[in-house]
């Protein structure tokens, strides 16, 4: 018995693998669930119910999902690259930081102060990874490391300056960043929740990021880059300039999820703001196989499981760290599927 | 400034860097068997957390701490083949397949820890491993309270530095590590099998992370508590390279590294005006330059991350 690789996938297996992949980790995390001696079939049900089940719940779904399809666009495009961005948080951190800092103290009308503050964000962010870019290109240092130690510096960072330069005086001493001006705070997308038109922002850049990735050069070379770097250099591809415009795009969208969300839910910076949108976002994109439609749809699978989780939690008394476990399982659950959308088993 | 370096005439400090060094000797050894075998184990920052709740656990419901240490050491060995299992025989991507396994045991050592004990309350305390104070030895001045006042598991680390430095260069089983890190073909030529010692490498470097991760919770402190593995796998991974794949280089490391981690933990009492976050940044910060310092030389396993598969070139 042996490995052969597919020349091309069904349709039908790329869409099968990654439910495939969601089942049998929900089937894996429903052992875990019975260990707390709750029915894992009604523990499920109140997930379910707790994140899609009214209108108010799917809107908070919808805001928790709309960081994570830019999370998970900043790792897709990375990935596909084989550039191995695993600094999302820190750079969703320094985007927040960044927004939040220059939003305080701008003086423009709203409509034309948005923008400004997602490009702010979007460079924070883009910085952030290139210096991981530069240091692999110049030095051949593995940007895996360096992009995880650097998510700690910058949550450190964070908390610095939350704690001096960008203390909000208003917060009766805890640790949290100037708001940033009210003009600027995104509107709301649907009236008494908390979903913004961010949400739009980010199918926006899905939709852009698929263009970019499936019609323009860079898009192929990006491919290239990361399906076989030495033929792609044979081919005349400048494969430091791609992997540099990579690492822009990628750090770039995963600021703007941190710009997005201080301009749309929470106003400041705290050091917790994040659960873990840079982290989930890797999920995010490998669920989706990389691909930009497929993020969108991983990312709100995503939301759900952790709205949900909150919910079930709250009404059976599993402990919430039930949604870390079945989004951890399906991104090793979706590893292995992946073996089989590439290759078939021979006898 | 004279306080700055009276600091380093302190023997607490000496004593200190020991300590913090063990989780970090036992999380570098446990990267270093798996890359000298040909697979990065991004897993570590996952499996240490895992070994330190799995360690506090077993105490806690009752075991002693040896019992605990073992335990710690098989939740990480098993995580550990979880990895193997994806990377080896699978030939799965190690970096996807590694971070997994880091997310999927942090998970699941949280979720378990609040299985047991519930939100709010305040985290349970085990009696952690005791200084040993080896009698006549931890009496003599200076060096005494600084070398022979360690708890148990320091000197494990120490011994498991040496065995390994051992094991990897003079035997023919570290022979055979070293060559599946570099050319697993010719280890199969030489009748012997790839994939299986790959598994082993990662399975028992594994272990050794757990042990790790063990040390936090039972000798460095008495609890267990979320993120307080603090990115020290991460750390681990780079040490690896800083020591260019080499135990001795790695031991050295870890307590060059953890010097300068005590040496800042003191040095933010006397110097005033600085954020203790500038202080808490410095390891990480110092893992990234010496990463730059060493990346250019850096003699990396030729098989690193190549998944082997037979009759494949």
């Amino acid at each position: 018995m042996r490995l052969e690789r597919r020349a091309d996938t069904p349709l039908r297996l790329v869409v099968l693998a990654p439910l495939g992949a969601v089942l049998a980790a929900l089937i894996l995390a429903a052992g875990l669930i019975g260990a707390a001696k709750v029915d894992p079939l009604m523990a499920y049900g109140e997930m379910l119910r707790g994140a899609l089940g009214s209108r108010l719940s799917v809107t908070e779904m919808l805001t928790r999902a709309t960081p994570l399809i830019l999370t998970g666009l900043a790792a897709a495009v990375a990935f596909r690259a084989r550039l191995w961005n695993i600094g999302g948080e820190g750079q969703f951190y320094l985007g927040a930081l960044t927004t939040a800092w220059v939003g305080h103290s701008l003086a423009l009308p709203g409509a034309l102060g948005i923008p400004v503050l997602m490009v702010c964000g979007m460079a924070a962010g883009a910085l952030l990874l290139a210096g991981p870019a530069v240091l692999r290109l110049r030095f051949g240092v593995d940007e895996v490391v360096t992009t995880l130690l650097l998510n700690f510096i910058v949550i450190l960072f964070v908390g610095l300056m939350i704690e001096g330069p960008l203390k909000d005086p208003l917060a009766f001493g805890w640790p949290q960043s100037v708001p940033v001006a009210g003009d600027f705070r995104l509107p709301d997308l649907i009236a008494r929740t908390r979903l913004h038109i961010g949400l739009l922002i980010a199918l926006a850049a899905a939709g852009l990021v698929w263009l970019i990735l499936a019609r323009t050069v860079f898009g192929v070379e990006t491919r290239a880059a990361g399906l076989n770097p030495r033929a792609a250099t044979f081919a005349g591809i400048a494969l430091p300039r791609t992997i540099m415009g990579v690492a822009l795009v990628s750090g770039a969208l995963a600021g703007l999820a941190g710009a997005i969300e201080v301009m749309g839910v929470t106003g400041g910076v705290t050091t917790t703001m994040s659960p873990g949108f840079g982290y989930a976002g890797i999920v995010v994109a490998m669920l989706a196989a990389l691909h930009p439609a497929g993020v969108v749809a991983a990312a709100i699978f995503v939301a759900t499981v952790f709205v949900g989780a909150d919910a079930m939690s709250r009404a059976t008394g599993v402990p919430s760290f039930i949604a870390d476990v079945i989004v951890a399982l399906s991104l090793l659950t979706m590893l292995v599927a992946l073996l089989f959308t590439n290759y078939r088993i021979r006898r | 400034m004279i306080e700055a370096l009276d600091l380093l005439f302190n023997t607490s400090l000496w004593a200190a860097v020991l300590r913090i060094a063990t989780p970090l000797i036992f999380g570098v050894l446990g990267a270093l068997l798996c890359e000298r075998a040909g697979v990065l184990n991004l897993g570590i920052e996952g499996i240490m957390t895992m070994g330190a709740m799995a360690g506090w656990l077993t105490v806690h419901l009752g075991g002693d701490l040896w019992t605990g240490l073992a335990v710690a050491a098989a939740a990480g060995a098993l995580m550990g083949l979880l990895h193997a299992m994806l990377t080896v025989p699978l030939g799965l991507s190690q970096h996807v397949s590694g971070l997994g396994i880091t997310l999927f045991a942090s998970a699941l050592a949280y979720y378990l820890y609040r299985l047991i004990v519930t939100v709010g309350d305040s985290p349970p305390t085990i009696t952690p491993f005791r200084r040993l104070d080896i009698p006549g030895l931890s009496d003599i001045p200076v060096l005494g309270p600084i070398l022979f006042a360690q708890t148990a598991p320091t000197y494990l680390a120490l011994g498991t530095a040496l065995v390994l430095a051992y094991v990897l260069a003079r035997t023919p089983m570290g022979l055979a590590i070293r060559m599946t890190g570099e050319n697993p073909h010719a280890v199969e030529a030489q009748g012997l099998n790839p994939i299986a010692i790959r598994i082993g490498a990662v399975v028992a470097g594994s272990a050794l992370m757990g042990m790790g991760g063990a040390f936090l919770t039972m000798a460095a402190f008495n609890s267990f508590f979320p993120e307080m593995v603090q990115g020290r796998g991460w750390i681990c991974i780079a040490l690896v390279v800083f020591a260019s794949w080499r135990p001795g280089k790695a031991l050295a490391g870890a307590l060059l590294f953890a010097f300068f981690d005590a040496y800042q933990l003191r040095l933010q009492t006397v110097v005033e005006g600085v954020p203790y976050q500038l202080f808490l940044m410095a390891p990480y910060i110092l893992s990234i330059v010496a990463l730059i310092l060493v990346a250019r030389r850096a003699r990396v396993p030729e098989a690193l991350m190549a998944p082997y598969r037979r009759g494949e070139r």
